[in-house]
């Protein structure tokens, strides 16, 4: 029960790292962006929280929880609008390729996260790794007496108020994409921009919102990621991007529907965590358990094709570039 | 009254489409991109180490070229790079997104690796190499046929088959890294048969990368006749430019993405050995190193010429090379160099706008003009 318990946990932890990811990334492809840049958001969003927040501990002497956090949600949720700004104007002003552009930016947002996740483990104090402990504290802070509850208290209460975030934030997508009008002119600009623009429906202005909130929720991922998942420490081998990856696979997983995303990240979760929690692997054996999630992915992607359900097709002009012009 | 509300909503700017754009002035548009690119890195280098940037741009020539051997291993990353965007290039032509080649290396590096284990001892030093060529080859052209085939069969989405793929293959490299670790306890394979070089490239007149730089330019010519002068190199470019229109004139669509995707996986499993056999000697997790998502970009600003693609790859790996040196000389991280790639990468993707459209600013107008 208790391994069962603390599986559990970890695969919530992870899920909700790529929850955040999924859930912002569908509503950029709803608008028909389709954004391979969400590992170089969550970059960002990781990267901008970090430094914030570690310059704040640093010159003051008690910081205060709420402040803390604070200043990491505003610096994640503006560097990845920066970012996501950034891929707008590229693919929607400039009409670069939007796979390309996306990778380009993962490159770039890669090395600059890494670039200042380096110069700020140097700025710690040489050998030690930053840790930003008061923040990571305060995003960890759970439900008080959680304990109390048993089982249920530690299942579903002991996390950081994130993780709920993440799951209200899946909601809420969820009911604007399908129960508001402006939800409803978001989604026709994903399926047929041409139509949505004769409508009256500024496209370039629905694509450019989309996409900019679209990235400050994926960056909160790249925010929970430094918090909670590494407890405030920095670490520059790339398992952020891999998670950013995975978010993009979820949104295909959940078929474009965010509260699908839901038990789909949480799953992922449990997948990637599954080898630590079966007695007597080899290190090497260990390794191939590892792959699970991604064939579940590809499993999934094929049984998706395979049924072609009208329902669960991604956005018609996904991945297209819009001119006016154009027939 | 009318008119005027309608004036004032006239945009800034007016977008149009080029027609024809002659080729001069496209590369003046590139080169142009590509200077502005390197004057926007100079002040961030600038602002960071807060040097003279042509010092720095200085520093970058020399970290990639300034004695023999730094140059060779820019041209060995150079070839390395060329070969994945030369396997890259049929597959994109083809408009199927193969974000997998990072996979299709890693793969092609294990079968390389496995033949130097296993073989060593069983055969001579010469013979070990032809097969150590198609293993990698095969290994590369499974990992690509599996998308291929679902993407014809069934129309799965191939760029997150092919990404997943990559996450599979990385798995798989550290299951082999784990069984092979040497010495024990490492979690690397180490330098493999470092004392005789079993399976190592041999030199060529002198040079120790010479086989690498003759099997890639190889390939650069045949991707450029496959292309360009066969029957299926044509098949290739109905498909990508309109399925239905391939379907129309009696070519078999389906046949033509899985043998495409096969023969992309091939060269870049082609890739793989090369970066085992004929660079590393070891094979880890990195051995493909993020080349596959780079070569993507090349491929792209090549419009798949793979003449053009050498110049692009080339001042790819210089850049880096450069980067890195500037990094290492003033005590800043490794990563500093991507940073400097990825805006680069911007504005030459950016340029491209600029030259398909035509941009003009508002015209000032008149008011007697339309009265």
């Amino acid at each position: 029960m208790n391994q069962f318990i603390s599986l559990f946990q970890a695969s919530i932890v992870f899920g909700t790292v790529i929850l955040f990811g999924a859930v912002g990334e569908i509503l950029t492809e709803k608008s028909g962006n389709l954004n391979l840049g969400v590992p170089g958001i969550m970059y960002l969003g990781s990267i901008a929280s970090l430094i914030g927040v570690f310059y704040y501990e640093r010159y003051v002497e008690n910081p205060i929880p709420i402040v803390c956090i604070l200043i990491a949600l505003v610096c994640a949720i503006i560097a990845s609008m920066l970012g996501g700004l950034l891929f707008s104007f590229m693919t929607i002003t400039l009409r670069c390729n939007q796979n390309v552009m996306g990778l380009a930016f993962n490159i770039f947002a890669g090395g600059f996260a890494n670039f200042y996740g380096g110069s700020l483990n140097k700025l710690a104090g040489g050998v030690g790794q930053i840790n930003v402990l008061a923040t990571s504290a305060a995003f960890r802070t759970k439900i008080p007496s959680y304990q109390s509850l048993g089982p249920f208290g530690h299942l579903f209460l002991s996390y950081g108020f994130l993780v709920y975030l993440a799951i209200f934030l899946a909601f809420a997508i969820s009911w604007f994409l399908t129960r508001t009008t402006v939800g409803l002119n978001l989604r026709s600009v994903g399926e047929n921009p041409a139509t949505a623009d004769a409508a009256g429906i500024n496209v370039t202005k629905y694509k450019y919102v989309s996409t900019c909130v679209g990235a400050a929720i994926s960056g909160l991922g790249g925010l929970y990621y430094v918090m909670d998942y590494m407890k405030g420490t920095w670490d520059s081998d790339g398992s952020i991007e891999g998670l950013g990856w995975l978010a993009v696979a979820l949104v295909i997983f959940a078929s474009w529907k965010a509260p699908r995303a839901i038990w789909g990240s949480y799953l992922f979760g449990m997948l990637s965590w599954a080898y630590f929690y079966i007695p007597e692997l080899t290190r090497s054996s260990q390794e191939i358990f590892k792959m699970l999630p991604y064939i579940v992915t590809v499993l999934v992607l094929i049984v998706v094709a395979y049924q072609h359900k009208p329902d669960n097709q991604p956005p018609n002009a996904l991945g297209l570039p819009y001119f006016r012009e154009d027939r | 009254m009318m008119k005027q509300k309608h004036r004032k909503k006239e945009p800034l700017f007016r977008i149009s489409k080029n027609g024809f754009v002659p080729l001069y002035k496209a590369w003046a548009i590139r080169i142009g991109a590509l200077l502005l690119a390197l004057v926007v890195c100079a002040f961030i280098i600038y602002s960071i180490t807060k040097l003279n940037p042509l010092k720095v741009y200085g520093t970058m020539f020399q970290g990639a070229f300034g004695t023999n051997k730094r140059m060779w291993v820019t041209i060995r990353d150079t070839m390395m790079l060329l070969c994945i965007g030369l396997g890259l290039a049929p597959a994109f032509k083809m408009r199927f997104w193969n974000i997998g080649a990072e996979g299709q290396v890693l793969v092609g590096g294990i079968a390389s690796a496995a033949c130097m284990i296993y073989l060593r001892g069983k055969m001579s030093a010469t013979a070990v190499l032809p097969i150590m060529f198609v293993c990698s080859m095969l290994a590369g052209a499974i990992w690509g046929f599996i998308p291929g085939y679902f993407k014809a069969k069934y129309g799965t989405n191939e760029t997150l088959f092919t990404l997943m793929m990559n996450y599979i293959a990385i798995q798989l490299t550290s299951y082999f890294v784990a069984l092979w670790e040497n010495p024990y306890g490492s979690n690397t394979v180490g330098i493999i048969n470092s004392r005789d070089k079993f399976g190592w490239f041999p030199p060529i007149f002198g040079q120790m990368y010479g086989l690498n730089v003759i099997i890639v330019l190889v390939l650069v010519v045949l991707i450029y006749v496959y292309l360009n002068y066969t029957k299926q190199g044509f098949e290739i470019s109905v498909v990508g430019d309109s399925e239905n229109t391939a379907r129309y004139c009696g070519i078999d669509v389906k046949r033509v993405i899985i043998r495409t995707m096969i023969i992309s996986g091939a060269i870049c499993g082609i890739a793989g050995f090369l970066a085992v056999a004929g660079a590393g000697h070891t094979i880890s997790v990195s051995t493909a190193g993020g080349r596959g998502f780079t070569t993507i970009i090349v491929a792209w600003m090549a419009k798949f010429n793979s003449f053009v693609m050498v110049l692009f790859s080339s001042l790819l790996v210089f850049l880096e090379k450069g980067a890195m040196e500037i990094a290492s000389r003033y005590q800043l991280s490794d990563y500093v160099s991507n940073m400097i790639i990825g805006i680069i990468l911007f504005f030459i993707l950016g340029s491209e706008f600029f030259i398909n459209f035509k941009v003009r600013l508002r015209q000032r107008f008149t008011k007697d003009k339309s009265q």
